[in-house]
């Protein structure tokens, strides 16, 4: 019998500590997929948030390096530009990215370095117990928008994907899912995009997955996919946002 | 008032805050302060007062600076490394004598560290933290009830002398629940007008909020107003509290969480017939030199309990001044004492 | 002989059931007993019906499944 699927190469056979059903895992699945696919994992560094994935580096074969909170597209530059010849990219969830790393991502955007960022976007913290995040969708009940998220309180909800295509620096900027095979495969395809770029030398490359936190949206694995196609997809539209392959 | 409630500490100092009178606060998720941003969340809202879940403990340190330069009650939270990123902001608040009150629950450090609890950052809290000449009235609670009491305190020594407070907890007070019994704020007509504050020059002359003092002999003058006033509040707020010290061979001297073995190990030697004391600053800035010195006179060794590698311990050998051997136990990364750990170890020195 | 083989480790299983949503011929489901974390585990209940898509792999975020095809 030929193989189908086995464990990537670059992953290692550590059970994570992300709750069931967490979409982290398959983020992670799909990084190590590519990484392995493209040969890379040799000259490959990852650079883990703070957040559930601050752990991160526990999970690949690669070497990694954790960060203050928000700072790792400032950690990655100086990653990058002391070792041009290797590919660089950062992981981080929305509090990461989106808040107070707001301005690093920004910055990174802007001056367009060949970076690849995977944005994980649950609409909440996760790590810290379920806080709202600059994602939580209007009317979204969590521990520190206990009536909901009020847009008056507390603001709007960050598209960061089509805020960021904006920027000059940007080469690549999709938003994928991974709540069934059919955009398994296609977040995967944005994935191995946004890390051929950086070996092609394009710019900045992001790809942002909408994920479920089932225990912080309090529902089962598979309730909390429903939430995530019901809730955050019309919000937050799949797609690709910015591509200069497509422009030229 | 009166009623006893069960609650968490974090909880508990958030429900104090609001009878105090905080008008704004600011905070962002940490472990192990999220109950105090969450019971704010709710809290603040319901009582119609000021709530932002800033985007990062930067911008909450600078929220603060604008509502404390409104002349507000205002509030932060975080943890060590939270806290690490609000000095600038701190440094800011001292320079232009604003009020305001900073609650560090520690946790583990250096860096990211870990969550459980730790007295990592007494230095950070008492020798500056940001940068230039100031201070920071330092409040160091070792109950839910004094995490309450301290942060109403905290709000109006604040005003009554024009600078940031901070109230010192750590991940285990900041966890524990406890009985509590909230105290009458203050009258607040007791204390300075906020006449300084930004509320609009309309009939007056303008109020200007800043620490920058560029020509001439300027910053050399502001400095020595903010020599005067740390002076004045040396004298008058140092707080401690004493235990079994009046024959007590060996003196122990601990806050917050580490505080309450040390206790506890009092009672214990004492019932053996040993002559052990406590000495337990309430108040870690301003500290509580004198009370060291007078008992530097009676006792002949003193032992510095901390959850840290010995960072108060300086401030012990400033107030003994050489006149008894000072040791250090502790250790960082989350060790909290327990009774049985503090009894063998004095008893190594009796 | 079924087309395809499902190797699941059940103690690297956290029971997410995602696979078993995702498993197009309905092969996989939660097992009776539990492993040694507590969970339920996903395991071939009709492992006759597998074509070996790995549309249950794609899914696993524990990498938990390992999946075969006749050639």
């Amino acid at each position: 019998m030929k193989t189908v699927y086995k464990k990537p190469e670059s992953m290692t056979s550590a059970t994570t500590i992300y709750c069931p059903g967490c979409h982290h895992g398959i983020a992670h699945r799909l990084i190590a997929e590519v990484i392995d696919e493209l040969g890379i994992a040799d000259h490959t560094i990852g650079i883990a948030p703070v957040g559930c994935a601050a752990l991160a580096y526990d999970y690949f074969n690669i070497d990694f390096s954790e960060t203050p909170h928000g700072r790792a597209p400032a950690v990655a530059t100086g990653l990058k530009l002391t070792q041009p010849d290797h590919v660089v990219f950062t992981y981080q969830g929305d509090g990461d990215l989106a808040s107070i790393g707001a301005a690093e991502i920004l910055h990174l955007a802007n001056r367009g370095f060949n970076i690849t960022t995977i944005f994980i976007n649950n609409a909440i913290y996760g790590m810290t117990g379920g806080q709202m995040a600059p994602t939580t969708l209007e009317g979204q009940k969590t521990t520190t928008t206990p009536f909901g998220r009020d847009l008056k309180v507390h603001g709007h909800p960050m598209k960061v994907s089509e805020i960021l295509s904006n920027a000059a620096g940007v080469a690549y900027i999709a938003r994928g899912a991974v709540y069934d095979p059919k955009h398994v495969m296609e977040t995967k395809k944005m994935v191995k995009k946004a890390f051929q770029n950086q070996i092609d030398g394009k710019g900045f490359s992001m790809v942002e997955i909408l994920s479920t936190c089932p225990t912080n949206w309090g529902l089962s694995p598979l309730d909390a996919v429903e939430w995530l196609k019901k809730n955050m997809e019309p919000y937050y539209p799949l797609g690709v946002k910015k591509d200069i392959d497509q422009e030229q | 008032m009166g009623e006893k409630y069960l609650m968490k500490g974090n909880e508990a100092l958030g429900e104090a805050a609001i009878i105090a009178g905080c008008d704004a606060y600011f905070g962002y998720p940490i472990t192990p302060q999220n109950e105090l941003t969450a019971y704010m969340s709710k809290r603040m809202l319901e009582e119609g007062r000021v709530f932002v879940q800033s985007e990062s403990e930067v911008a909450a340190i600078n929220m603060v600076f604008g509502a404390a330069g409104a002349g507000k009650r205002t509030m932060t939270s975080s943890s060590s490394p939270g806290v690490s990123l609000k000095q600038e902001g701190i440094s800011y608040l001292a320079g232009a004598q604003l009020p305001a009150v900073i609650v560090n629950v520690m946790r583990g450090g250096p860096g990211l560290g870990n969550i459980s609890p730790a007295q990592g950052d007494y230095y950070q809290a008492t020798r500056g933290g940001g940068n230039g000449d100031y201070r920071l009235i330092v409040f160091a609670p070792n109950s839910v009830q004094e995490m309450a009491d301290d942060v109403m305190d905290a709000f109006d020594l604040a005003d009554k002398y024009r600078m940031p407070a901070m109230v010192m907890a750590d991940g285990m007070l900041g966890q524990m629940m406890e009985p509590v019994e909230f105290k009458e704020p203050k009258n607040k007509k007791d204390l300075p007008a906020k006449d300084w504050a930004l509320t609009g020059a309309k009939g007056r002359p303008r109020n200007i909020v800043r620490s920058l003092m560029l020509g001439g002999t300027g910053l050399y003058e502001h400095n020595e107003v903010l020599r005067k006033i740390y002076a004045q509040v040396e004298a008058a707020e140092t707080r401690y509290e004493e235990l079994e010290t009046a024959d007590a061979e060996v003196t122990l001297v601990a806050y917050g969480s580490a505080s309450r073995a040390c206790i506890g190990a009092v009672r214990h030697l004492r019932a053996a017939g040993k002559k052990v004391g406590l000495i337990r600053p309430r108040v870690i800035w301003p500290y509580p030199y004198k009370a060291l010195e007078k008992q530097a006179e009676k006792s002949k060794k003193f032992l510095v309990v901390e959850m840290n590698l010995g960072q108060m311990i300086d401030d012990v050998r400033i107030g003994v001044a050489g006149k008894a051997p000072v040791e250090f136990y502790g250790y960082a990364g989350g060790w909290i004492p327990t009774v049985k750990e503090v009894v063998d170890r004095v008893n190594q020195m009796l | 002989m079924p087309k395809g083989k499902v190797v699941i480790n059940k103690e690297k299983c956290k029971g997410c059931e995602l696979c078993i949503a995702a498993c197009p011929k309905k092969v996989l489901g939660l097992s009776e007993d539990f492993n040694t974390k507590g969970y339920r585990y996903s395991t071939p209940l009709h492992p006759e019906e597998c074509i070996g898509c790995g549309f249950c792999a794609m899914m696993c975020p524990d990498v938990a499944i390992e999946v075969y095809r006749e050639e």
